[in-house]
């Protein structure tokens, strides 16, 4: 049929569109993180992998970057213990309210981030908290708490109760029920919502502006030195590192669990 | 193993409406029920899955009800077989020791005992996921009598295999029932299963148990209309055509096997009952023929007949012929408790 054909090569043509809409902008960063001039302005006037040195040598940057790192492994640590705890207790227990909690767990990914953020800083800041690396942290924390749950509870859904029972029957205590055949079972689904929680937490914007205080995360350095010139090579260089320790752990995630829940990064 | 008047709600739903049931040691019994007649939710109590509502399970004569199902001596095989898909078979069928810190070497040998009595040797290494139905329906068994419990439970085992499977494996349960002289208590919803493997059995019906006994007694002798019904095929004469046919008011009920198809003018023998109809229907069952006969008096009667003699064509031409049927007066069976 003619126009099934026809139909078809628009949809390639408006697929291609899309894809290269998305990705060259991404591209650009990556090819002017080694553009000799220094500058972002096409076409690029030759390969060099100074900036990257430089980059690397400069103190607030370095800071801005373990600061991120500290930020989304401390987001990750709480959100894996959070969420596998709220997902075994959802899906294996009858309780009152059951439903309710499962909601509001999720609920924090679908909240603007600027209402995430002030909320929290009004909190801590009535709470006499310092802002700082720990405030971060706990903001980060609250919507990567999700993306475990999400995962985990995905997972739970899909393994048989028998297997926990016939645990049970054989003589092994909750203990060891959970050791021997609900967490293997689980493990690679909480890997994925752990790599997926640090992604987001890594490169996460607005609640950060609310909870930083005076600290600077990798994504804040980039927005701040943004628009001074002498920044530029460097900022393309910061944008690769974000790039990379975004897309990696969101290629892992989806390798371990098959489809991601929740992905928003 | 006795249950005493147990009881099982959900919410609003009565599974199970005050079951009393005693288990002899040793004793192949079954369950057999339709789907929702409480018969898997009261497995379930037994293996300490659910607690019941009312009532008290014993175990030996010690009271079990509210003991959790890893401090009873008592083993299932589930349905699904729920095997751990990410250990060995080996590690499947040791796992019970294991969480009980049985020595390593005694393990191995447990093990491999184990899987040599369900002709499993030698796959201790393997997944379960490398295994067809039939296998993994054997490491269950062999996970759930590797501890030697004093009952197993087992939860239609035998319902995901095919049907020449399936008669294999019910053979061989029986032979390893008889082997190891554990108590075995079958939950399953086809009458035939039950009728070949137990020794005694319970039938069940909307959370209670209609009749108990051995399967003879309850094929032969059905105590309710619905034992009757759901224990192989059985005709039921009640009211007018009971008293036009059988001589006496009440329910009857026949079994279509004993039941002979005659030409109008047979003598009837003194010990014999009969009736004549007109055949409605012939279903062509391979070794048997059914024939679906309208009695003159009301009602329909279903005759199964071994074709011994008798070719597809010769029965399936007699469909519309008038005819006489025959049966011994003790195989009219009034059930108990009916008008």
């Amino acid at each position: 049929m003619g126009g099934g054909t026809l139909g078809r090569v628009g949809l390639r043509v408006a697929t291609g569109l899309i894809l290269a809409f998305i990705y060259i902008p991404l591209v650009l960063v990556v090819v002017y993180a080694f553009n000799r001039s220094g500058t972002s302005a096409w076409p690029p006037s030759g390969f060099t992998m100074a900036w990257i040195a430089t980059a690397f040598a400069n103190t607030g940057l370095q800071q801005a970057f373990l600061t991120s790192v500290a930020a989304a492994l401390g987001a990750t640590v709480i959100a894996l213990i959070l969420g596998s705890l709220a997902s075994l207790a959802v899906a294996r227990y009858a309780f009152f309210g059951r439903e309710t909690i499962s909601f509001v767990v999720i609920l924090p990914i679908a909240l603007p981030g600027i209402v995430t953020g002030m909320a929290l800083s009004t909190t801590y800041a009535s709470l006499d908290v310092p802002l700082g690396l720990l405030t971060i942290v706990i903001g980060h924390a609250t919507f990567c708490v999700v993306l475990v749950y999400n995962n985990a509870i995905a997972r739970l859904r899909r393994i048989a109760p028998s297997l926990e029972e016939a645990s049970a029957d054989l003589g092994a205590d909750t203990f060891q029920t959970f050791r021997y055949v609900s967490f293997p079972a689980l493990r690679s689904a909480l890997l994925a919502g752990g790599l997926l929680a640090f992604a987001l937490s890594f490169d996460e914007v607005i609640v950060t502006i609310f909870t930083a205080g005076g600290v600077k995360t990798l994504p804040i350095w980039i927005f701040q030195s943004f628009r001074l010139a002498n920044q530029v090579p460097l900022v393309n260089v910061a944008g690769l590192v974000a790039i990379l320790l975004s897309v990696i752990p969101v290629y892992l995630a989806t390798r371990l669990s098959g489809s991601v829940a929740g992905a928003r990064t | 193993m006795r249950l005493e008047g147990v009881h099982k709600r959900f919410g609003e739903v009565v599974a199970v409406d005050g079951v009393d049931l005693d288990v002899h040691d040793g004793e192949f019994f079954s369950m057999l029920g339709p789907s929702g007649s409480g018969k898997t939710t009261t497995l379930r109590m037994i293996a300490g899955f659910e607690l019941p509502t009312a009532g008290r399970i014993l175990l030996h004569g010690q009271d079990v009800t509210a003991v959790p199902p890893f401090d009873r001596d008592v083993n299932t095989v589930f349905q699904d077989y729920a095997l751990f898909p990410h250990m060995s078979v080996g590690d499947n069928v040791g796992y019970g020791l294991m969480v009980r810190k049985a020595p390593k070497a005694e393990r191995v040998t447990r093990v491999r005992d184990a899987l040599r009595m369900v002709r499993l040797e030698g796959y201790e290494r393997r997944k379960p996921s490398q295994l067809s139905g039939g296998q993994r329906q054997r490491v269950a068994l062999a996970r759930a009598l590797v501890n030697r419990p004093r009952v197993l439970l087992l939860d239609e085992p035998l319902g995901a295999l095919d049907l020449k499977l399936r008669e294999e494996m019910q053979l061989e349960l029986k032979t390893i029932q008889q082997q190891v002289g554990i108590t075995f208590i079958y939950v399953t919803h086809d009458q035939e299963e039950a009728l070949t493997m137990s020794d005694r059995l319970a039938v069940f019906n909307k959370g209670r148990i209609e009749q108990v006994g051995a399967p003879a007694e309850v094929y032969e002798r059905p105590a309710t209309r619905f034992v009757a019904g759901f224990v192989g095929m059985s005709n039921l004469l009640t009211g007018a055509v009971a008293q036009a046919v059988i001589g006496r008011p009440g329910t009857f009920t026949i079994r279509p096997e004993k039941i002979h198809l005659a030409e109008l003018d047979a003598t009837v023998a003194a010990d014999e009952n009969s009736a004549t109809g007109r055949i409605r229907d012939v279903v062509y069952l391979g070794s048997d023929t059914r024939y679906i006969v309208a009695l003159d008096a009301g009602a329909d009667l279903a005759v199964t007949q071994q074709n011994l003699a008798t070719s597809s064509t010769e029965a399936l031409a007699l469909q519309g012929k008038a005819v006489r049927l025959v049966w011994k007066r003790q195989h009219d069976l009034p059930i108990v408790g009916e008008a």
